[in-house]
């Protein structure tokens, strides 16, 4: 199963959620993606639409510098 | 210095014209040359497009030929690339022949697939290509009322265009007396109904007003034309009478195909804008082509190019460069037919936009006709 990391930093548009949709589709079923986002939204906003659809959660943290690491595998 | 642009649209063409205007002297005495390849002879704006979908532009006040928009000195040729050798510094065109470079800028852009989402390229509209755009306005000014449906896909050029067209059809449908008869309905990818947070809380009241209704966090799956609907990745339906997409883009397939990125985006410093990877260190990325999380919009294009020609213009005279890309954006926002407000921001700071306004409006129409001044780098 592939990884990759998406750098969302700074991103106010199209802003993180909308990369992550953007490389989900690109993804296998199985693979997981980390999203590094700035905005505090993104600790919301992706688990939501994460849900919604039905992909899967795997972690989410913040460093010490603030930036979000959100962890998502493709479920579907 | 051999400097090869591959691409003739904004990122391009901006970062060619500033660049001959800052190493005229090394051009003359042969010190420094820049040659531009591109797939085809004409350069288009692609901003218009949105008019010609609304009956206000035609599609031929939107294309100049590109070598008169080209300063003096740059060699043009119509020559697509189809092989990037990037190790050995040279690039083979679809008419077999070899360029040679020292530093090379890719500017390919993107284009938008409407293809791959089912169905939807065969039942909706869009305005991202001009044979598009007047089939578009050929359907708008044909309806008679029902459900206009707006629909977005990721990742898309202009992120400011789902809310134009709403704003635009809004103000078409009005003045032809079809209000009453006409339902709007606004569909988007993410929670809100704009990526831009601030944005998003100036137009959900300005929907609201007009009585257009939204639904977010809608990704298109596919269409079902027989039974006129659209279908989301979330699970729900939507019925249309007028179907309006913004279609997801991907970059050009020569980058795909070189495997200089995964759908035509090359992997790209955020700051120096030079590609990543071992053989990035004389390879410039700019506009749609590159993988930022930042807009694909022309304004990016533009604001890169001119950061990317002073520092080649800088490497040429000096050999370091001088400037790092801040993520500046700016974008328009037309609000209708009548008025207009713009969102400006960088990796630092997002925009604050203010309420719509004629005045801006006026600005963004002679900006339309400025363009030209734009791309041959005076503006």
């Amino acid at each position: 199963m592939a990884e990759r990391t998406v750098d969302a930093r700074g991103s106010f548009c199209p802003g993180p959620l909308m990369e992550l949709i953007s490389n989900m589709k690109s993804m296998q079923v199985g693979d997981t993606l980390e999203l590094l986002s700035t905005d505090a939204g993104s600790a919301k906003d992706v688990p939501e639409w994460v849900h919604k659809v039905g992909h899967e959660m795997v972690d989410t943290n913040q460093d010490s510098e603030g930036t979000f690491h959100i962890k998502v595998r493709k479920a579907k | 210095m051999r400097i090869l642009v591959v691409g003739g649209g904004m990122g391009g063409t901006i970062f060619a014209n500033h660049l001959a205007r800052r190493i005229h002297h090394e051009m003359k005495t042969g010190k420094a040359r820049i040659t531009m390849l591109s797939a085809s002879h004409e350069h288009v704006y692609q901003p218009g497009w949105l008019y010609v979908a609304m009956g206000r532009a035609t599609p031929d006040e939107l294309v100049r030929e590109q070598e008169s928009l080209l300063e003096p000195g740059i060699e043009f040729h119509v020559d697509p690339v189809e092989e990037f050798h990037l190790a050995q510094n040279h690039v083979k065109c679809k008419s077999g022949k070899v360029h040679e470079y020292d530093l090379i800028v890719i500017s390919t852009g993107s284009r938008a697939m409407p293809e791959n989402i089912p169905g939807l390229k065969e039942n909706s509209v869009n305005c991202y290509t001009a044979e598009n755009a007047v089939e578009y306005y050929k359907q708008l000014s044909e309806f008679k009322g029902g459900r206009i449906v707006i629909t977005v896909g990721l990742p898309h050029k202009c992120p400011m265009i789902p809310l134009e067209v709403t704003f635009a059809m809004y103000d078409f449908i009005k003045d032809r007396g079809l209000l009453d008869k006409t339902e709007f309905y606004y569909t988007y990818p993410i929670g809100r109904v704009h990526s831009l947070e601030n944005v998003a809380k100036w137009a959900a009241p300005e929907f609201d007003a007009k009585g257009i209704k939204y639904e977010t966090l809608f990704n298109m799956k596919e269409v079902d034309g027989k039974n006129a609907k659209v279908l989301s990745e979330e699970g729900s339906e939507v019925a249309y009478d007028l179907l309006v997409a913004v279609p997801p883009h991907k970059g050009q397939e020569v980058i795909e195909k070189n495997g200089l990125g995964e759908n035509g985006w090359i992997p790209t410093n955020r700051h120096s804008l030079h590609m990543e990877g071992e053989h990035g260190k004389n390879v410039i990325v700019l506009g749609d082509t590159t993988n930022l999380p930042i807009s694909k919009a022309g304004s990016t294009a533009h604001f890169e190019a001119e950061t990317a020609a002073e520092n080649v213009a800088a490497v040429v005279k000096m050999g370091r460069p001088v400037k790092s890309y801040d993520g500046k954006v700016f974008c328009f926002i037309e609000a209708g037919k009548d008025r207009a407000t713009y969102a400006m921001f960088d990796y630092q700071n997002p925009p604050q936009p203010k309420a719509p306004t004629g005045s801006v409006h006026a600005f963004k129409m002679a900006y339309n006709k400025l363009y030209w001044a734009t791309a041959r780098g005076l503006l």
